[in-house]
């Protein structure tokens, strides 16, 4: 995997409260990413037509969150576990590969 | 050891600070305001004197910063202290949030001052009740020595259900005015008082956390359901810390409403602060002339005590709320907290609210006299004149 462009994050889980007992007495480490899915505030998902792609790489650069990464082949692929569904990758597509879809859940 | 009481005579100002000292603080945050300032002076001293060990005292720009440092003091596990009056304490308003909502068992004393405009220095419980619902503890002192007693019992409390809590004085009546203190001899402080174990630790490099970390709509609701409940839990702390406080020095805070020749009372007179001092010798001068009145002093207002009152309003005809502030729009704070405090409980006692002493204004024996005359009327006729009664304007 290359690690210069990223990678995707290896060892996470997502830690669930299901009931009160179970959180912490104060509010702490809630926000370690490593815990701390982001990605369940989508409400749209990228996704990514490998067809159109040119390995550009600009949607890379451009997402706010490092939820895209570059895989071995040299496509891009994003992480659904961080991506808010920003859509910053679609908008600066210049090929249109990457549309944004609403997510069911 | 033996208890040897130190007394000393000092303002109810310079009580906090010796309470301050006793209660070994680790850090003091805050920014000059009067009628608080000779708190924070006298700590300034100590440390220039060096009185006190270990005390990291920050000079800051601003009420709100006083607090935000504190806060972060409070974090890494130290034993946190700050004090500010009015218009520095609505400054605050946000970090009491943070304080109450990250379960930081700070310590604050605000000086009762009014609230401008008209600029004023003088007592108004106004400013400490507008933040009611910030989640802090709130104990309010009758005199000099209640200020001492009740900061070192606010930490034992705040350290032991990890929330923050406000000591209230009167300025001037209090903060100024010097009195005979009865000190307590500093390894019984630290026997009563040990150091301060916290929640969670900043320097476990092991297991790296963060404090105040976002909680989407999935978590919020639980975090403030544990510190409601701590504030249920509080009560409880609270009576065991003040009878524990009486069998060691002697003064009992056992309970959350102290009350005064209550037993066969007709009616009630009750309150909060300085002024239930001037209410108590004035239930003296009057069981003397004949008048069957008792006092009901609220220490504690957060958490409400809402139990204690149930018992006292079950056997009184009616109760005198007497408030030194008041809420725009409705009606002196502590009589709606009363009032719906008893409202399923079957305990009905005609109550009506007077609102003495804003701003500073003179509240005497004689004042108190003149409320109970009335009250008797309105008992004796079995229903209320005004339900809120501007007692002292001129008419």
């Amino acid at each position: 995997m290359n690690t210069l462009f990223g990678e995707k994050k290896e060892g996470a889980t997502k830690i669930v409260f299901t009931k009160v007992d179970e959180y912490p007495e104060a509010p702490i480490s809630l926000g370690t990413t490593l815990s701390n899915f982001t990605g369940d505030w989508r409400t749209f998902i990228p996704i990514i037509n490998e067809d159109k792609c040119v390995k550009c790489y600009i949607c890379w650069k451009f997402c706010p969150e490092p939820a895209i990464y570059i895989k071995d082949d040299g496509y891009v692929a994003v992480d659904y576990d961080y991506c808010k569904g920003c859509g910053i990758c679609a908008n600066e597509c210049p090929t249109n590969a990457i549309t944004m879809e609403k997510e069911e859940k | 050891m033996e208890y040897k009481p130190i007394r000393k005579v000092v303002s109810g100002n310079y009580a906090a600070a010796y309470a301050v000292k006793d209660a070994r603080v680790q850090v003091v945050a805050a920014y000059p305001i009067t009628p608080q300032t000779s708190i924070i002076e006298k700590i300034a001293e100590f440390l220039a004197n060096g009185e006190v060990e270990n005390l990291q005292y920050v000079p800051v720009e601003s009420e709100h910063s006083a607090m935000a440092a504190t806060i972060g003091a409070s974090a890494t596990g130290a034993r946190a202290f700050t004090a500010t009056s009015a218009q520095g304490l609505a400054l605050m308003h946000e970090m009491l949030h943070w304080a109450a909502g990250a379960r930081l068992p700070i310590v604050m004393v605000d000086v009762n001052r009014a609230m401008a405009p008209p600029w004023s220095v003088w007592d108004d419980q106004t400013d400490s009740l507008a933040q009611r619902d910030t989640g802090w503890m709130q104990f309010y002192a009758e005199n000099n020595q209640e200020v001492y007693d009740g900061v070192l019992m606010a930490f034992k409390i705040a350290e032991t259900v990890n929330v923050p809590a406000m000591v209230v004085e009167s300025a001037f009546i209090l903060s100024h005015t010097y009195d005979v203190v009865e000190m307590i001899p500093q390894e019984l402080v630290d026997e009563f008082l040990p150091p301060r174990k916290p929640l969670y630790t900043l320097t476990n490099f092991d297991n790296p956390i963060s404090v105040g970390a976002l909680a989407t709509p999935a978590d919020y609701y639980e975090f403030r359901y544990k510190l409601a409940k701590a504030h249920e839990k509080a009560k409880k702390v609270i009576k065991e810390v003040g009878k524990e406080f009486g069998e060691m020095f002697g003064r009992d805070y056992s309970q959350m409403i102290e009350l005064y020749r209550t037993d066969d009372a007709d009616f009630v007179f009750m309150g909060m602060g300085s002024l239930m001092g001037t209410v108590k010798q004035a239930v003296d001068i009057l069981r003397e002339e004949g008048y069957k009145v008792g006092a009901a002093k609220v220490r504690w207002f957060r958490p409400f005590p809402k139990e204690e009152l149930y018992e006292l309003a079950k056997n009184v005809q009616g109760i005198a709320v007497l408030d030194r502030n008041f809420s725009f729009g409705q009606e002196g704070i502590l009589f709606t907290e009363a009032k719906g405090a008893l409202y399923n409980t079957g305990a009905k006692p005609l109550m009506k609210n007077y609102i003495v002493g804003l701003g500073g204004r003179d509240f005497t024996v004689n004042d108190v006299r003149k409320i109970a005359d009335n009250m008797k009327a309105v008992i004796e006729k079995g229903e209320i004149d005004v339900e809120v009664d501007w007692y002292h304007l001129k008419r």
